[in-house]
């Protein structure tokens, strides 16, 4: 996994789909364990309907991210605990 | 708190500019292909282990051709099928640089069978990635050696048969049967748990490169919805139900451990080393030779013949040697092509004072005949007034023509009384330059110790010199 | 002694390695395999690599990799390996990978025999494999020259990024003559363009794919104004007594040595005969033929082969002068006393 540590903000959500980059193919979707991926019906510039983050229930595990076949179009912000 | 962000790994170039004006944040790949995650998978291994900027990929011939679109390493665009010689060559030249052949079915198992085979077996310090997606994608969903049976393709159209196409290969476990390879591997990009399964290989099959271990081999059984006509979540499912049970998801063979690294030892060579090694080093100045020696000199068209194994081609090389080293034109070449006949060993030699056209002597004014068959065969191509030495021991005839110079001498006798029947070409160069005496036959001491390669041997041969110089002073004193 | 007495084709690969040369991979094939055989001998002691290759096919391709690495390569093989290579080269010619080639010709079509013809011309000296390229090509006629012009075609190849060819014949390969070699081994340039799998160099692509038309299209143009330029710097030839020549006689490799003896004959019998050697067959010394067409009477091409290296004469010429044609095929050589017959009929 390519770890980077960031500071951000605990309101955004924890999976993101770049709209325009997303060709549709679903397989997110498929393979969300929690279901929190959906198609939306709308037409992004690619001219597909592309998948969104439903808002909630997302826990940054990852598999969406090495199910998608686009390099850029998942983001996921996996929360790590603080070391103490 | 604090977040991981999983995003596209480094080792992708920020804009994709190489694929054309527009969409460059986005692969060509089609929706659901599986090229893309293993791109994602392989560019996240090489940021990893940070050597994305020691890394080569290999792009082939298949939808694939434009992964250099994508990798921010080096990259290389390689024949159809030839990935493996092309990296073969690429890591052979800098053995640092990590070196990743990208192969879809076509390309590894049909047409490139063979270089992937052979850089297997030579255990090439190189990762390759094989995409197996049982079609051929970019030429518009032909049939592939890896199309399941009964698989409908636009050249199987009424499905793959055994009688006309036989089996599906299976190319990882052909390569496992290899002494060399390390690591094979056949991975599956269905679900979470086989693209974990593939994170794994690639990964593996990328260190063991770094820790050149040897050549490693990943297969990945991957989706093509659009060749195969079926959604992206289906191809998954088809791979599941069709593809994993006739090319199992599994290690068939994992050596890395017990492989040693492999260090290629890389420095450069003095000249004095370069001409050393090139027997070079031994050739010095120009000989001091009286000018009126090279203006007189006859031109030798000579013709040296008889059995393998009776020394006429080294005898001419011997001649040509002496010559040149008393700055004289020479070619030698051996009996050759049409030229050949009767089943002789010969060679033609031509020693000149100026410089020399044809090396062929088709009329020789020197003629040695080591065996009666060379007699025969060259007898009347000599010129008029020309030489003839006859070995007596061997050609039980004498000279058919009048118009040419003999000379009989038992070279073969004289050199088996010295110990060394294979001396007798010797003796015949000591009486050959002593009846003629174009050239102080003592200038043969001075090649025949370079020229000989059993050291031990090179007195005898001397002797057989002066034994053929005696013989001729005994028997053709002039 | 100043010189070695050593064959053509180990004069090729003493040659390559003073040039720098570093990497061989080749296939064995008559009458090419002596070049193998120095080369799995000597690479190995200076540090450089010899693979001998599944195929021909491979070996080409593994010259792809090694000159994109930025490194001097060759291979060598004769007329059924070089039509196999011919994919390889049109890929190298494409990407502009320098790389040396030697083709020691034997007799075609098919499988042919071993001996010595030159049959090989058109593919080697047209292109051969598709597209629109060209081979620098050099035709050595003596094993000085199978050094000496294996050296500069590790330059040219440089200097063009360019494959170049070393194309002879078997006799010249098989013969053995006094070599003076170099005694400094040429430093291998630093290649902008290569991948030597560093940081500096990974921003390097090496392709021969480009599909938008217009960059095709473009980098063709490119292509041939490089061969143009090829064209008018890098001619080589040998002319001897063409400024008074009522027949010159053109040949190269072996026939060019033939034809010296026929020349010499024939003009101590006062006959008025010239010799041209082309020693580039691309570039052609067109430039030069078309002059001397101007004072000749005609022109006699000898060749190995069914013609081929004859078209070059003819379009030199371009109809002002007969060029007359005499071949031997199947691996058959003339004789001098043949070729002095031919020529007598037309003076």
């Amino acid at each position: 996994m390519t770890e980077e540590y960031v500071e951000i903000d605990l309101s955004l959500p924890s999976m993101k789909v770049v709209s325009n980059l997303c060709k549709g193919c679903g397989l997110c979707i498929e393979h969300c364990p929690k279901d929190c991926i959906e198609f939306t019906d709308k037409f992004n510039e690619l001219g597909y309907k592309y998948a969104k983050y439903s808002g909630e229930g997302c826990t940054g595990c990852g598999i969406c991210f090495y199910a998608c076949p686009e390099p850029g179009a998942i983001i996921v912000y996996k929360k790590v605990r603080e070391k103490k | 708190m604090k977040a991981a962000v999983l995003e596209k790994p480094k080792a992708f170039y920020d804009k994709f500019e190489r694929k054309g004006k527009t969409q460059q944040e986005t692969t060509h790949y089609c929706p659901g292909c599986g090229h893309g995650n293993l791109h994602k998978i392989i560019t996240e291994a090489l940021s990893e282990f940070g050597v994305d900027d020691r890394s080569i990929i290999v792009s082939p011939v298949g939808c694939s051709v434009f992964a250099y679109y994508y990798f921010d390493t080096g990259n290389i665009q390689a024949a159809h099928g030839r990935a493996p010689a092309v990296a073969t060559g690429l890591k052979r030249s800098n053995p640092e640089s990590i070196v990743i052949s990208y192969q879809g079915d076509g390309d590894l198992a049909a047409i490139g069978g063979d270089e992937i085979l052979q850089a297997a077996n030579r255990g090439e310090n190189m990762t390759v990635i094989f995409v197996n997606n049982a079609i051929y994608g970019m030429t518009g969903g032909q049939m592939a050696p890896t199309t399941l049976v009964g698989q409908k393709t636009t050249t199987s159209p009424y499905g793959r048969k055994i009688e006309n196409e036989g089996y599906p290969i299976r190319m990882s476990e052909i390569i496992a049967t290899l002494e060399a390879p390390v690591y094979v591997e056949r991975t599956a990009l269905v679900d979470f748990k086989t693209i974990n399964h593939t994170k794994r290989a690639i990964r593996k099959a990328i260190k063991n490169q770094i820790d050149k271990k040897g050549f490693s081999f990943v297969e990945v059984l991957a989706p093509c919805p659009t060749g195969w006509k079926i959604t992206p979540v289906d191809s998954q499912k088809w791979i599941q139900q069709h593809m994993m049970p006739y090319f199992p998801v599994q290690a068939f063979k994992d050596v890395s451990d017990q492989r040693e690294s492999m260090e290629i030892e890389q420095r450069d060579y003095s000249d004095q080393e370069v001409l050393d090694v090139l027997g070079l080093s031994q050739l010095g100045e120009k000989k001091q030779v009286p000018a009126s020696f090279i203006e007189n000199f006859p031109t030798q068209f000579m013709k040296i013949a008889g059995f393998g194994g009776q020394g006429v081609l080294s005898a001419g090389v011997v001649m040509a040697a002496c010559a040149m080293n008393e700055n004289l034109e020479v070619t030698w070449i051996p009996s050759y092509g049409p030229e050949m006949r009767g089943g002789t060993a010969n060679c033609s030699v031509i020693l000149s004072n100026s410089r020399i056209g044809s090396p062929l002597t088709t009329n020789p004014n020197v003629l040695i005949v080591m065996n009666g068959p060379s007699l025969d065969a060259f007898e009347d191509d000599v010129q008029p007034n020309g030489l003839i030495i006859v070995n007596t021991s061997i050609v039980d005839r004498r000279v058919k023509r009048d118009d040419v110079d003999v000379l009989y001498i038992p070279l073969t006798e004289i050199a088996s009384g010295l110990g060394l029947t294979a001396a007798a070409n010797m003796v015949c160069l000591g009486a050959y330059l002593e009846y003629t005496k174009l050239i102080d036959y003592k200038s043969l001491f001075e090649i025949v110790p370079l020229a000989i390669k059993k050291k031990h041997l090179v007195d005898t041969n001397l002797k057989a010199i002066k034994e053929g110089v005696k013989y001729i002073r005994e028997n053709y004193s002039r | 002694m100043q010189k070695e007495l050593i064959k053509g084709n180990e004069a090729v690969i003493k040659g390559a390695l003073m040039a720098g040369c570093s990497l061989y991979f080749g296939y064995p094939i008559t009458p090419a395999s002596e070049i193998a055989q120095a080369a799995a001998y000597y690479f190995p002691l200076l540090g450089g690599t010899f693979v001998q290759a599944e195929s021909e096919v491979a070996a080409i391709n593994m010259v792809y990799g090694a000159s994109a690495a930025g490194k001097r390569v060759m291979t060598a093989s004769s007329g059924p390996g070089l039509s196999l290579k011919q994919e390889g080269i049109s890929y190298c010619a494409g990407a502009e990978l320098p790389c040396v080639i030697a083709d020691i010709m034997r007799a075609g079509p098919g499988l042919g025999n071993i001996w010595p013809e030159q049959g090989d011309y058109n593919q080697m000296v047209k292109g051969g494999g598709h597209g629109n390229y060209r081979n620098i090509v050099l035709a050595p006629n003596s094993a000085q020259e199978m050094c000496d012009l294996t050296m500069k075609a590790f330059e040219l190849a440089d200097i063009y990024r360019n494959p170049c060819i070393v194309i002879t014949d078997a006799y010249i390969g098989q013969m053995m003559e006094p070599v003076e070699f170099p005694t400094t081994r040429k430093k291998v340039p630093y290649k902008e363009w290569a991948l030597y799998g560093d940081e500096k160099s990974k921003k390097n692509l090496v392709t021969s794919i480009l599909m938008n038309t217009h960059l095709e299209e473009e980098h063709n143009k490119k292509l041939q104004k490089k061969y143009q330029t090829i064209a008018e710097n890098e001619v080589l030839y040998e002319a001897l007594n063409t400024e008074d020549a009522d027949i010159v006689l053109v040949g190269y490799g072996i026939i060019s040595r033939i034809l010296l003896n026929v020349m010499e004959i024939l003009r101590k019998q006062d006959k008025k005969v010239g010799l041209i050697r082309p020693i580039t067959l691309f570039p052609f010394p067109s430039d030069f033929i078309s002059q001397a067409a101007d004072s000749v009477k005609s022109f006699l091409v000898v060749e190995l082969s069914n013609g081929q290296m004859i078209d070059d004469v003819k379009l030199a010429v371009n109809g002002r002068k007969d060029v007359h044609f005499y071949n031997r095929m199947g691996g058959a050589v003339p004789s001098v006393d043949e070729i002095v017959d031919v020529v007598k009929k037309f003076i």
